[in-house]
């Protein structure tokens, strides 16, 4: 249930938090394009270390390190296997090229991660269901998706417990083999969805006895409005895509290699 | 034996749940651990069966550093029933989730058979035996939980608000129950916000605040103590605020069960004719 602790809306105030937050989600596609666009080392780890004020003027820093330590793992995995088709590819030699490769690979991988959790750690839920209702999303999947991510700390919490009252029956979730390993997790996840149903009903009862879906139109108490940061947040993000397509189409990248050493 | 010593905990979250508290508990004691929301009475007996190790100070069962046991080794001595039932449901049968327990802990087929059998009887659950737990109403879940712990037959019972959502007379079966598993030689733990129950049950009761024990005492002396009482969010039982009201009589005010006002009121109008 850590991974999910990067993810986790951090209630502070800061410039990054107060931004609008359909500036802040063009802000994390931006940085989702341009790491596409890169497969070169360096654009990559400049696209990267952008990001380090971003996460220093929202003090969310202690999340996001939190986040990008729970890619870890998804992040060797895309490492190793770069590196593993590209040294079949290349009979069976670790070039230099190879190992870049997979580093900027890796590199990118980390990127979306990084830009995205400090959209969500900087974006609260609330706000985010604001946004989708006013870029003319139907208030049914807005209200759906806020409620999905407002509910996976209730969740996280409620698995820690049901972890908790079969441990004290007994289960040992370490002990046996790997199948046995995954079927010690049945106790845990049969509870859990029981009860993720269970509460959805309930949710779904107390909604329509506070007359959700009787108006059409419906309307809101708070409105985003865009403000004079995010004018400047948004032309300064558009400015670096439109320099960055540029730089793609006309500009030869240095390319930095990471050296091999060859053991004979 | 249950022996705490300086236990101090704090959740990676920060919160300070156990602030240095030692309690001793012996074989075959009845014990209430009151106080309110977020005192620490559930972090607390969670140090017992080894869920949670002390931050600093030590927890002994028997003799035994939970430090250096599973949950699973001290939970055979030591059952913990938990307050949301729901969280612990998962088999297709009744007499399924009664074993699950007990194959966990190994016990043989024959054995089995037989604990689950005496458990279903015990808690009056026979004609459920074979129908999804998932179907039965909210009190009879928390005695199919109950009874999936009891059926290995942990020396040390702890009853996590085993009160919640139950109406009186299941309550009172719940009273006739408890009691009867205390003389049986159990040492039972109820974790309760319910003065009126442990009123009844006249318990050892160890009174909670902010993580500190506050008071540890017998109950006629505890619960009649309005200090204390309304230092943990609790209120004093109804007889004892019905004879708070009488002390200008000539009353006691130390009065918790309703046999013994009934005789304090016996003499009384005994006296006056």
């Amino acid at each position: 249930m850590k991974a999910f602790e990067g993810l986790r809306f951090k209630r502070t105030s800061s410039f990054i938090h107060q931004l609008d937050p359909r500036v802040k989600f063009v802000l994390s596609c931006v940085v989702f394009i341009l790491a596409i666009m890169f497969t070169e080392l360096l654009p990559l780890t400049i696209l990267l270390s952008v990001q380090l004020p971003l996460v220093y003027l929202a003090h969310v820093h202690k999340e996001w390190l939190s986040s990008l330590r729970s890619s870890l793992i998804l992040a060797t995995m895309i490492f190793l296997t770069n590196l593993i088709v590209g040294y079949v590819s290349s009979e069976f030699q670790l070039t230099s090229s190879v190992l870049t490769y997979s580093s900027s690979m890796t590199l990118r991988f980390v990127t979306l991660v990084a830009s995205f959790s400090i959209f969500f750690l900087t974006t609260s839920p609330d706000d985010l269901g604001l946004a989708l209702e006013q870029s003319h999303f139907p208030y049914e999947f807005a209200f759906a998706f806020t409620t999905a991510v407002r509910f996976v700390p209730v969740l996280a919490n409620e698995a820690q417990m049901i972890i908790d009252a079969q441990k004290s029956r007994g289960l040992e979730l370490e002990k046996g083999n790997f199948l046995k390993r995954i079927r010690n997790y049945l106790p845990i996840l049969i509870p859990l969805i029981v009860n993720a149903i269970r509460r959805s009903l309930e949710l779904a009862e107390a909604m329509e006895s506070r007359a959700f879906g009787a108006k059409e139109h419906r309307t809101n108490l708070f409105a985003l409005k865009i403000k004079m940061n995010d004018v400047l947040v948004l032309i300064v993000t558009l400015t670096i895509l439109a320099f960055s397509i540029y730089i793609r189409l006309y500009v030869q990248i240095p390319i930095v290699e990471i050296p091999t050493f060859q053991i004979t | 034996m249950i022996k705490v010593e300086n236990v101090s905990f704090t959740y990676p979250s920060g919160v300070n749940a156990l602030k240095s508290v030692s309690i001793e508990i012996s074989d075959g004691e009845f014990v209430a651990i009151m106080g309110e929301n977020g005192a620490g009475k559930t972090t607390l007996v969670k140090q017992f069966n080894g869920l949670l190790k002390p931050g600093e100070g030590d927890v002994y069962v028997d003799g035994r550093n939970t430090r250096d046991l599973s949950v699973a080794e001290l939970s055979k001595d030591v059952g913990l029933v938990f307050q949301n039932a729901d969280h612990q449901l998962f088999c297709e049968t009744v007499e399924d989730e009664i074993a699950f327990g007990l194959r966990n802990f190994g016990f043989s087929n024959r054995v089995n058979k037989k604990r689950v059998k005496w458990a279903l009887t015990l808690l009056d659950l026979q004609e459920y035996r074979k129908i999804s737990p998932f179907m039965l109403s909210g009190g009879e879940r928390k005695r199919v939980a109950l009874a999936s712990v009891l059926a290995w037959k942990p020396r040390v019972i702890i009853l996590d608000e085993p009160t919640v959502g139950q109406d009186q007379s299941q309550k009172e079966r719940l009273l006739q129950f408890v009691r009867q598993l205390n003389t049986q030689g159990n040492t039972v733990i109820l974790v309760t916000h319910d003065i009126e129950f442990v009123a009844e049950c006249d318990p050892r009761v160890v009174l909670m605040s902010h993580g500190r024990i506050v008071a540890d005492g017998p109950a006629k002396k505890i619960l009649t103590n309005p200090k204390l009482i309304k230092k943990t969010s609790l209120i004093l039982p109804q007889i004892t605020q019905l004879f708070f009201k009488l002390a200008d009589l000539g009353f006691p005010k130390d009065v918790i069960s309703i046999c013994e006002a009934k005789k304090l009121i016996n003499d009384f109008v005994a006296r006056r004719s």
